[in-house]
């Protein structure tokens, strides 16, 4: 009996599986040639924006240690 | 790339840490059950509060700053207001919001303070109402616990992508609780996911030493960072602000930055004298924090002049 239950509930959830499976392969793709060319292009906009690529300039850098003020 | 700040404070290994919007602030969890939160700029602690179990594994700003969440080994995660009222008690505003069957792992805001999405090592990921504590949705699909969950980086974004001790990579539509895309490379338990900042792609981060970059509209791994002389597995990941450079911490407690591009190690960073078990790049990407189990968080920014060498 309880093997009955055991076997339906592994065909249950093997159905699931391959339902799941079947519903992943079925995405559209693109090719890799693509795929890889945007997230280049993609680097080299937004390159000039990035601070840890680029480097900014001391001042402008929050956590570069400042000079203690002087209270005249 | 320098160590920049050192935030000295948790007397324990920290697990997890989160910018806030605001570019400065920090709030960071450790093993001993404290969460605190620090001003980078200044290293001062500005609230601080201890959760009733250890191992708070997990933690997260919100989005307008004005709150925390956090939660380990309570199996909940629960959403505190920060005030800045000397005499309110932060405990005393503690809002439990989300119940799993077993350890939190991983938790983060969505676009707006009344939602949560968490991971959990009961294998699920669910999606939570912060104000009534109601769960919305929840994730079925994972083999085993889940570690590490991201959200697609834009407004309109419903995806999010999770990793797990299956090995696997999986990819959920947040509306109907589907998964929509899997990815199984990995040889190992997967740490640590990112989206890379266009939304297209993720990276992972993972037990058997290596960090992948996988391509959404591809639908397969297109990338894999990885030397011989790296044997520890890397626990977190996270991308500069262009995409351009990795940053993923290991378990050999060093941090290596890869060019995300060719696939080659620029730098290797060391400062931390335990594994670096969290972090993050901070919004604007001007510095990135990261977190070890040597009890403290470094905030490091950068000259990095070698780099136009390469470019």
């Amino acid at each position: 009996m309880s093997t009955k239950t055991a076997s339906t509930n592994n065909i249950a959830q093997a159905r699931r599986t391959v339902q799941q499976l079947r519903m992943e392969a079925s995405i559209e793709r693109i090719k890799v040639s693509k795929a890889s060319a945007d997230l280049m292009s993609y680097c080299e906009e937004h390159a000039r924006n990035d601070p840890l690529l680029m480097g900014i300039p001391t001042s402008e850098n929050p956590f570069k240690d400042k000079k203690t003020c002087i209270i005249l | 790339m320098k160590t920049r700040r050192t935030l000295k404070g948790h007397g324990n290994k920290v697990l997890c840490m989160d910018w806030c919007k605001d570019k400065r602030r920090i709030v960071s969890s450790s093993q001993d059950g404290k969460v605190i939160v620090w001003d980078s700029f200044t290293t001062n602690k500005e609230h601080a509060v201890t959760m009733p179990c250890t191992w708070v594994m997990a933690c997260a700003y919100a989005p307008s700053g004005c709150a925390i969440a956090c939660g380990g080994l309570d199996n909940k995660c629960s959403v505190y207001p920060l005030t800045f009222d000397k005499n309110e008690n932060m405990a005393a505003k503690k809002k439990s919001v989300a119940m799993h069957t077993n350890y939190l792992s991983a938790c983060s805001f969505t676009n707006s303070d009344m939602q949560i999405l968490t991971a959990s090592g009961d294998g699920t990921c669910a999606l939570w109402d912060v104000e009534s504590g109601q769960l919305l949705q929840s994730f079925h699909g994972h083999g085993a616990d889940v570690l590490c969950l991201d959200l697609a980086p834009s407004e309109t974004g419903n995806t999010f992508v999770s990793g797990g001790c299956d090995k696997k990579a999986m990819v959920w539509d947040m509306r109907s609780g589907q998964c929509v895309q899997a990815f199984e490379t990995h040889e190992s338990d997967i740490n640590s996911v990112r989206y890379y900042p266009s939304g297209d792609a993720f990276a992972s981060g993972s037990d058997d030493a290596t960090c992948r970059l996988y391509d959404l509209r591809a639908d397969r791994e297109v990338a894999i960072y990885s030397k011989e002389s790296i044997i520890f597995g890397a626990s977190s990941v996270d991308f500069s602000l262009s995409g351009r450079l990795l940053f993923a911490g290991y378990n050999d407690y060093t941090i290596n930055v890869w060019d995300v591009l060719k696939g080659s190690r620029v730098s290797i960073l060391f400062g931390h004298e335990n594994r670096v078990s969290t972090l993050r790049v901070s919004p604007d990407g001007t510095a990135f924090c990261s977190g070890s189990w040597d009890h403290t968080l470094r905030t490091k920014n950068y000259l990095f002049v070698s780099l136009q060498v390469w470019a």
